[in-house]
């Protein structure tokens, strides 16, 4: 090698840590609640270890809470896929193209089951942590955003279940394996932006949680996780992709199964709606957050 | 030096009809909304509740602020805009350091985690760095002395565990103001000393330390100076025993003194009549609040109505609970033939240093005496009542200890301490 990398200079990891203390020094104004709602991104990294904390609590207490453990985060997806295939695989026979239809239906519930769970979480992460809204300052954006990136979790762990179900039937992933996060990262915004809106009504309104169970019923059945979006006529595939779970779904078992690529126009039409939710979510969370305190 | 808190006309609107509405389900909001769009929407009240109005202070760097006030008068609220919980209505506030915060000790305490995952949650939540609780771990668990617990989950400590534990992180953060609010409730006597002791190594350290409670002692030791808060407005900020003074006048002002009208409506018989009572300081003024150094005088006035037995006042003071301090009656000599018609006024000295703080009742009568039975001629319970307070300057029965000590009367004891051969 001729050419020599140009190390760019570090400071030393403890003058780095004293830099957060003196970060910390800081001078704050307390003022009345700006008029339109901001998200300080500053302030955002300067809590990212509590960020950390918060998603490790939740992973942690969960395993030490439940029997199994961490073989539930196997065992529901797992068993909700067999449900489907032998119910709409075996009696209803559903139409799935070249794939086979087990292959084709995990790789529709792996995607769901975060979803459904980051949704789930975040919608109530408010409540779940009333007792540090209600005490301690810190931005309210991380207990949302942790609830999403708790699930990522059991994502990780059931994988193998997709690997196994994919192996057995012998389909292997190509090169394009490599865009299958793009597709949860969709997922992730998506639960993210319901989650800051759900999350701010149920402050107000506690008939959110009885909302939530029938909305991720419904989602399945019209994300094309039992069957493959392209068996529908096209002119319902626009409106399907309204729904961002749709495109997924259909880019996730592209990227994993090699299926047939989503329609690019309909992948934005849902990365649009994606995108709404998301900022229009966080809008409304930041405009009520100064008033968590005081309504919870 | 620039202040360490500064806040500039705080004010804090509250909106009860709002907060009733928060605890509604959706379909109250919606047909409120329908009513609304109808036109046909019933004046619903929205109360507005100033929690704070106008309040402006400044903190020293390295001063020990106190904060009184009755509950509901805003101490709370103030807290909360400080440490950012909530945000105020107007005014703004400068707050130069990072602020640590006891509002409420073991804020996101998990149950299923042990003492240690605890101690790096907690901290993270009340801003540490990871580093920072690392190195200050050993600290940490030493002072809460649960030290052979860390590694259990904590919902197996007693409460008392928890609680030490979680005061201990609050502890160890070493912001450079520090909120307090009440944690003296908290704990046993031995943990409650340490916290205050914990407090004055604080201030001894040039921290600035905003202190909320309800104990007045400590408030007068440990304050820098006062602020009194009444209906979300600063009543008074100087002195912290001037400031306590007046704060106990105005709250336990009522019983100092009662009086009758006229003869008829007066307790009594034929024989006598009580006209007033009330509690007096040594220079014969009436008080509400004594210093437990000096005495306290409690004076009758009454009118004998006819010649007859001699008649003579009697006291029995007791606590709040009702406990009795003791019984005293007038033993002078002076009456022992008879007594005759006029109003005479009487006043029973209690000494120095004998009642515990707190709030004393007194229930009066005037008796005469048939040996061996005490006759009673009029009589009012809790005629008066006055608080007894200590503001610990170390020269009383409690010398430098600040908790608690219990009893109905605390007398201050001599004591004889030598060395001993052996």
């Amino acid at each position: 090698m001729s050419t020599k990398l140009e190390l760019p200079q570090h400071a030393p990891e403890h003058e780095a840590a004293e830099g957060h203390l003196e970060a910390d020094r800081r001078t704050f104004v307390i003022k009345p609640a700006r008029r339109w709602p901001h998200l300080d991104v500053r302030e955002l990294w300067h809590y990212r270890e509590l960020l950390f904390r918060l998603v490790w609590r939740d992973v942690v207490v969960r395993y030490k809470q439940t029997f199994l453990g961490v073989a539930w985060a196997i065992l529901v997806p797992a068993m909700t896929a067999t449900v489907y295939i032998v119910v709409f695989g075996r009696f209803a026979k559903f139409p799935h193209g070249n794939t086979p239809y087990p292959v084709l239906v995990v790789a529709g519930v792996v995607p769901m089951q975060y979803f459904a769970a980051a949704v789930g979480n975040s919608s109530s992460s408010l409540m779940a942590n009333l007792a540090l809204v209600t005490k301690v300052y810190f931005p309210r954006v991380l207990l949302p955003l942790g609830a999403v990136l708790v699930p990522i979790i059991d994502l990780l762990v059931a994988l193998p279940v997709q690997i196994t179900v994919m192996a057995i039937y012998g389909s292997w992933p190509n090169g394009d394996v490599v865009f299958a996060p793009l597709f949860i990262g969709l997922a992730l915004v998506t639960a993210l932006g319901i989650g800051f809106l759900l999350s701010t009504i149920n402050v107000r309104w506690r008939d959110v949680p009885y909302m939530i169970p029938v909305f991720l019923q419904i989602l399945p059945l019209v994300s094309g996780v039992m069957y493959s979006l392209n068996e529908i006529p096209e002119k319902w595939q626009w409106l399907f992709a309204l729904n961002p779970m749709s495109t997924v779904i259909a880019g996730w078992r592209w990227a994993v199964l090699g299926e047939v690529a989503p329609h690019w126009g309909q992948a934005a039409v849902s990365v649009s709606v994606s995108a709404l939710l998301f900022f229009g979510g966080l809008a409304v969370f930041r405009a009520f957050e100064p008033r968590f305190a005081d309504t919870i | 030096m620039a202040a360490a808190i500064e806040a500039d006309q705080l004010s804090k609107r509250y909106r009860i009809g709002q907060m009733q509405a928060a605890y509604g389900t959706l379909r109250d909001s919606l047909s409120r909304l329908g009513a609304r769009a109808v036109g046909r929407e019933e004046k619903h009240e929205v109360e507005e509740i100033w929690a704070l109005r106008d309040v402006s202070f400044s903190v020293r760097e390295g001063e020990v602020l106190g904060v009184i006030g009755r509950n509901g008068a805003g101490k709370s609220t103030l807290l909360k805009i400080l440490t950012r919980i909530t945000t105020p209505t107007s005014g703004r506030a400068i707050i130069r350091g990072r602020v640590g915060s006891l509002l409420e000790v073991g804020t996101g305490f998990n149950p299923e985690l042990t003492g240690r995952e605890n101690v790096f949650l907690n901290g993270s939540i009340l801003g540490m760095k990871r580093r920072e609780i690392q190195r200050k771990l050993d600290e940490i668990v030493e002072f809460s002395g649960v030290e052979k617990f860390i590694d259990t989950p904590v919902k197996r400590y007693s409460s008392g565990m928890g609680v030490r534990l979680a005061f201990s992180v609050a502890a160890h953060l070493e912001p450079e103001i520090m909120l307090v609010d009440e944690v003296l409730a908290v704990g046993d006597a031995e943990f409650q000393q340490r916290c205050l002791g914990r407090m004055e190594d604080m201030s001894g350290a040039g921290r600035t330390v905003l202190f909320v409670s309800h104990n007045m002692q400590a408030i007068n030791q440990l304050c820098d100076r006062a602020i009194w808060l009444e209906d979300g407005r600063v009543m008074e900020d100087g002195d912290p025993s001037d400031v306590v003074t007046h704060y106990l006048h105005s709250t336990w002002g009522s019983g100092a003194r009662i009086a009758w009208p006229d003869d008829e409506s007066a307790p009594g018989d034929d024989l006598t009549r009580l006209l007033s009572v009330r509690a007096t300081d040594e220079n014969g003024d009436t008080i509400d609040t004594i210093d437990v150094r000096r005495s306290a005088g409690v004076e009758l006035r009454y009118r004998v109505l006819r010649e007859g037995p001699p008649v003579f006042a009697k006291i029995k003071v007791h606590d709040r609970q009702g406990d009795i301090a003791f019984n005293a009656m007038d033993i002078a000599p002076h009456w022992e033939e008879s007594s005759s018609p006029g109003v005479y006024s009487t006043t029973a000295w209690i000494p120095p240093n004998l009642l515990n703080e707190g709030t004393t009742s007194i229930d009066v009568a005037l008796c005469t005496l048939r040996a061996p039975k005490l006759l009673q001629h009029a009589a009012w319970y809790d005629a008066v009542s006055f608080y007894v307070f200590d503001p610990g300057d170390g020269d009383s029965a409690r010398g430098r200890f600040t908790g608690q000590l219990r009893g109905v009367v605390r007398p201050l004891l001599e004591w004889t301490t030598e060395p001993v051969d052996t």
